[in-house]
Parts: structure tokens; sequence; C-alpha cells
């Protein structure tokens, strides 16, 4: 089964198109990087799978829900993080959890939480206030958030950004983990080459709206006869890749 | 995992959205003193001015000042209720916090339905105090006026809410330049609203204007009461009919500013 079903996808602010008519799946279970650079189209592409924003054209289906129309639904059922949308600094971590907790009707907040801070390392924090943390303690909370209600898809914005090489290594093997052991599904954003390596079993290459191409980053390494996805990455930023709808053409 | 459905998944995203802003009051006593400060403030400074004016003058004037007094704490209702919804959407706002609002499960009516149980939470610790005061002061008892003073208390509270519903609209649209309107916006209907004078002393030309304010008729029944002891059941009618319509036309242009919101991306960036 498909999590996500996105077909014709284009997103235009007036003369500009963001997002340029792409159309992809995720197979439920699977990690799936969407890789570019700057305006790339990556957060917007991500803005509207969470029904933040309308598409200008296509559709989108997550977890089998039209979300047109009823995306209510699934975002019962998905979480969301990203390093650039914050959580009220002046509530402490506990009750930033719970707010959320009961946003998305958790059943026993307060267990899951513990649960959470456990698993996160975050129980010398709960009682502090969110805007008094590090950034790698902000992070470990907002992905503690994103898992409140054990979604099914987690949609994340490059989610160790200005993080320190450390504490990134600490959220991506704690995503890994995750996945294994939940089976959720991960759409993930990143500029971080090497973080989507580890991390997805596929990849959509974005540029200017388009998806340039895709492959697992195996195949995207033999493709290009390169040895990491740095390098991938810059033949594509540099126009040496190909575009899938034309390659299939 | 979904907890029990008795509570209703609505009732705990509302909760939700609530218990936000209750934690933020609870950690925040300025925040708390900001609440009712200004509404004792003011009835500080009319009471005073309701009592000098009655100690150099006769029964007639005493009136007026208890009309006075009257006006200035129904007239808090109106302006706390229209903050209380407005101020705690900037709140959101303010925090960067609406991306993440937004994208949970919490509907739309779902998110006005909180703000407006914390506006009425944020009026009655803002006005109660002041209405205290009086009482203990100036030997004003504003609910002597019977339970018509509820009808009072909700026509205002509505009209509150529905201002603020335009002022979000206009956040939502404009981003957060517009949000000087929270504080302005219902301070500008003071001069129709005939709150401290008649509507008939206005201008012919203004009267219309004030007419189509539910507050207008709210403090005309308010008078009524306090002179007469009579019960303006035409007023209270209109400023009911008014609410109405006026709540109408402010929900249907929240919802499509937010809709607009969405297409044009503002969610994202309605901060900056």
């Amino acid at each position: 089964m498909d999590v996500i079903e996105v077909d014709g996808l284009s997103k235009r602010y007036g003369t500009t198109l963001a997002v340029d008519a792409i159309s992809f799946t995720v197979p439920a279970g699977a990690t799936v990087g969407l890789l570019g650079g700057n305006g790339a189209g990556k957060t917007t592409t991500i803005a509207m799978l969470l029904g933040l924003l309308v598409p200008s054209e296509g559709r989108i289906r997550v977890l089998g829900y039209d979300m047109a129309r009823n995306r209510f639904a699934a975002l019962a059922r998905m979480n969301f993080s990203s390093p650039y949308v914050s959580l009220p600094h002046r509530l402490t971590v506990t009750e930033n959890l719970r707010v959320y907790g009961h946003l998305y009707n958790v059943a026993g907040i307060e267990r899951r939480i513990r649960a959470l801070a456990a698993e996160l390392d975050l129980e010398a924090l709960l009682d502090r206030p969110a805007g008094q943390l590090s950034a790698g303690q902000k992070t470990r909370v907002a992905l503690a958030k994103s898992l409140i209600n054990r979604p099914e898809l987690l949609l994340l914005d490059e989610p160790t950004a200005s993080l320190d090489p450390d504490t990134g290594d600490l959220v991506r093997g704690w995503l890994e983990r995750y996945r294994a052991e939940s089976g959720c599904t991960i759409l993930l954003a990143s500029h971080n080459m090497s973080e989507v390596e580890r991390l997805c079993s596929h990849v959509l290459m974005l540029k200017r709206g388009r998806i340039v191409d895709a492959g697992s980053p195996q195949q995207l390494l033999e493709r290009y006869g390169r040895d990491d996805l740095v390098e991938v990455f810059l033949d594509i930023a540099r126009n040496r890749g190909r575009v899938l709808d034309e390659a299939a053409a | 995992m979904p907890a029990s459905p008795r509570i209703g998944a609505g009732g705990r995203r509302i909760w939700g959205l609530m218990y936000r802003h209750l934690a933020l009051y609870r950690g925040s006593w300025p925040r708390l003193l900001e609440l009712a400060y200004w509404p004792v403030l003011q009835m500080l400074i009319w009471g005073f001015t309701a009592s000098y004016l009655a100690s150099r003058s006769g029964t007639t004037v005493m009136l007026a000042g208890g009309t006075l007094l009257g006006a200035v704490l129904l007239w808090e209702v109106a302006l706390r209720s229209q903050m209380g919804v407005a101020i705690s959407f900037l709140e959101e706002l303010w925090s960067r916090n609406l991306g993440h609002v937004f994208v949970s499960p919490l509907r739309p009516w779902e998110m006005v339905a909180a703000l407006i149980g914390m506006s009425v939470i944020r009026m009655l610790t803002g006005v109660l105090p002041a209405i205290l005061l009086a009482w203990l002061l100036y030997a004003f008892n504003l609910f002597s006026l019977g339970p018509i003073v509820v009808l009072f208390f909700a026509n205002l509270m509505i009209m509150g809410w529905w201002v603020s519903f335009g002022v979000v609209s206009l956040i939502l649209r404009h981003g957060a330049g517009a949000e000087a309107l929270a504080w302005s916006v219902l301070f500008g209907l003071t001069p129709f609203s005939a709150v401290f004078y008649p509507v008939a002393v206005l201008p012919a030309v203004l009267r219309p204007v004030a007419l189509a304010l539910p507050s207008a008729h709210v403090f005309e029944g308010m008078r009524a009461a306090l002179r007469d002891g009579t019960i303006r059941w035409d007023h209270m009618a209109w400023a009911l009919g008014l609410n109405v319509v006026w709540m109408a036309a402010a929900t249907l242009l929240f919802a499509r500013q937010f809709h607009a919101a969405r297409v044009r991306g503002a969610l994202l960036s309605i901060g900056e």
C-alpha cells in the first residue's frame, strides 16, 4: 500500500512555478528523501502534503484520504517536525507535549510523555521552558512532539539542520530505530546528503520544482558514476541531471 | 492511539488549545496582572470623577455618575472579549507555533471555539475585579440592574468576538503588520457606540452608523434601565439581530481569509 500518492502536483505563486507537475508515491514503511537545493520545492511539497498549502493543480492522497476533501482524518494519523516551526517558548516541555497530546487526542498523555522522555533522553528537561533549551534539545523536543500520536506517517523538514554532528548523528540513529520498530513511513526533506544516504531507501531529486531523478541512493550513485550523493547533487545542480519524464520518453 | 470517544475528540482539541494559553498565564504573573490592570485603572479614573461630580451637584449628576460607571464596566466587557480572541491568536503567531497548530487535526472552527473560550476567561479575569472595585469604592453594583445585565454582557461579548474575527482575518491577509488593530480597532468604534452619551447626541448623519452597531443598543438599554428601571426589549432585539448579522459576515470573512492564506502559503510565513 502507498501511504502517499501524489499525482501531477503543482504550486504556482503568480508567475512563479514553485512545484511543477510532480508525481510520486511513497510505500508504507519506506523512508523517502526529498533532496534538492534552496528553492527546489521541498518545503512547498511538504506544506501541500500537510494541507498547509492548497495546490494549484494535482491530487494528493495520504493514508488513503484525499487531502483536498478529508485532510483532518489524515492529519490525525501523521505528524510533522521542522526546526523552522517553534513550540511556545514559555511553556515547559511537559506542557508543550501535553498540548499536542490533546490536539492529537492521545490516550494516556502523561504515560506517553514519560515514555518519549525516556526514549529521547528528555527527562531532565521536562520542567524547563522550551525557550531555554539548546538547539539540540529543542530538536529532540520537536521530535517528541512529532511522535506524540505514534504517527503512521512522519514528515520531517531538515530535521538535523543547525545541529552539531554528534547531536545530528543521535537524531538520525533514533529515527532509524523508530522506523524499524514502528514501521512508520517517513518523508524527509534535507540538504544533508549523508543523512539522506544513511536514512533513505529511496530519493527524489528536486530541482526548480521538478523531480529530475529518483532511485535508491545506490542506484543514483551508480547512475552518475559517483562515490557519494554530494557529487550526484552537484551533477544535478549543474545541469547534468535528467528529468524523469524526459528520460522515460 | 486515540483517547476515549466519551470526551469527544473535538472537545479535547479545543481544551488542548485553551490549555496552551492557560499554561502561559499560570507561568506569567505580568500577563495575569495585565488582564485586570486596564479595566481597574479605568474604573478608578471614572469612579473618582463620578464621585467628585456627585459631591458637587445633585441627584441628576449622581445618576449620570452611575451611568458613567456602568458604561465603563460594560464597554470593558466588549474590549476584553475582543482582545481575548485577537491576542490569543497573536500569541500563536508570536511564538511561531501556527505551523504546528494548523497541521494538527484541529479544525478551524475548533480553533475559533478555543479562542472564544479564552476570551471569556480573559474577560471575566479582567472585568470582575473592576466590578468588585466599583461596588467597594463607589457603592455601584452593576448587577443591581437585574438579569438584563446578562444580556448586556452577552451582546457585548459577541460583538467583541466578531470584531476580533475581523482583526484575525486582517492578520491572515496582511500578516503581523495588522497586529496593532488587535488593540485599537474597538476603540475606534467607541464614538459610534454611544457608550457615554445617547445616540441622539450624535449628528444625524452618524446616527445610522451608531444604530448599526449592537453596542449602541446595549448602552441605550443600560441607560433606560438605570434611569427609569425599564427594560428596553426593542434595543435588546436589535442588538441580538445585529450581532447575528455581523457575526455571520465576520465568520464568512474569516473562512475566506483562512482559505486564501492556505492558497498563498501565508500560514508558513505569517509571523514574518
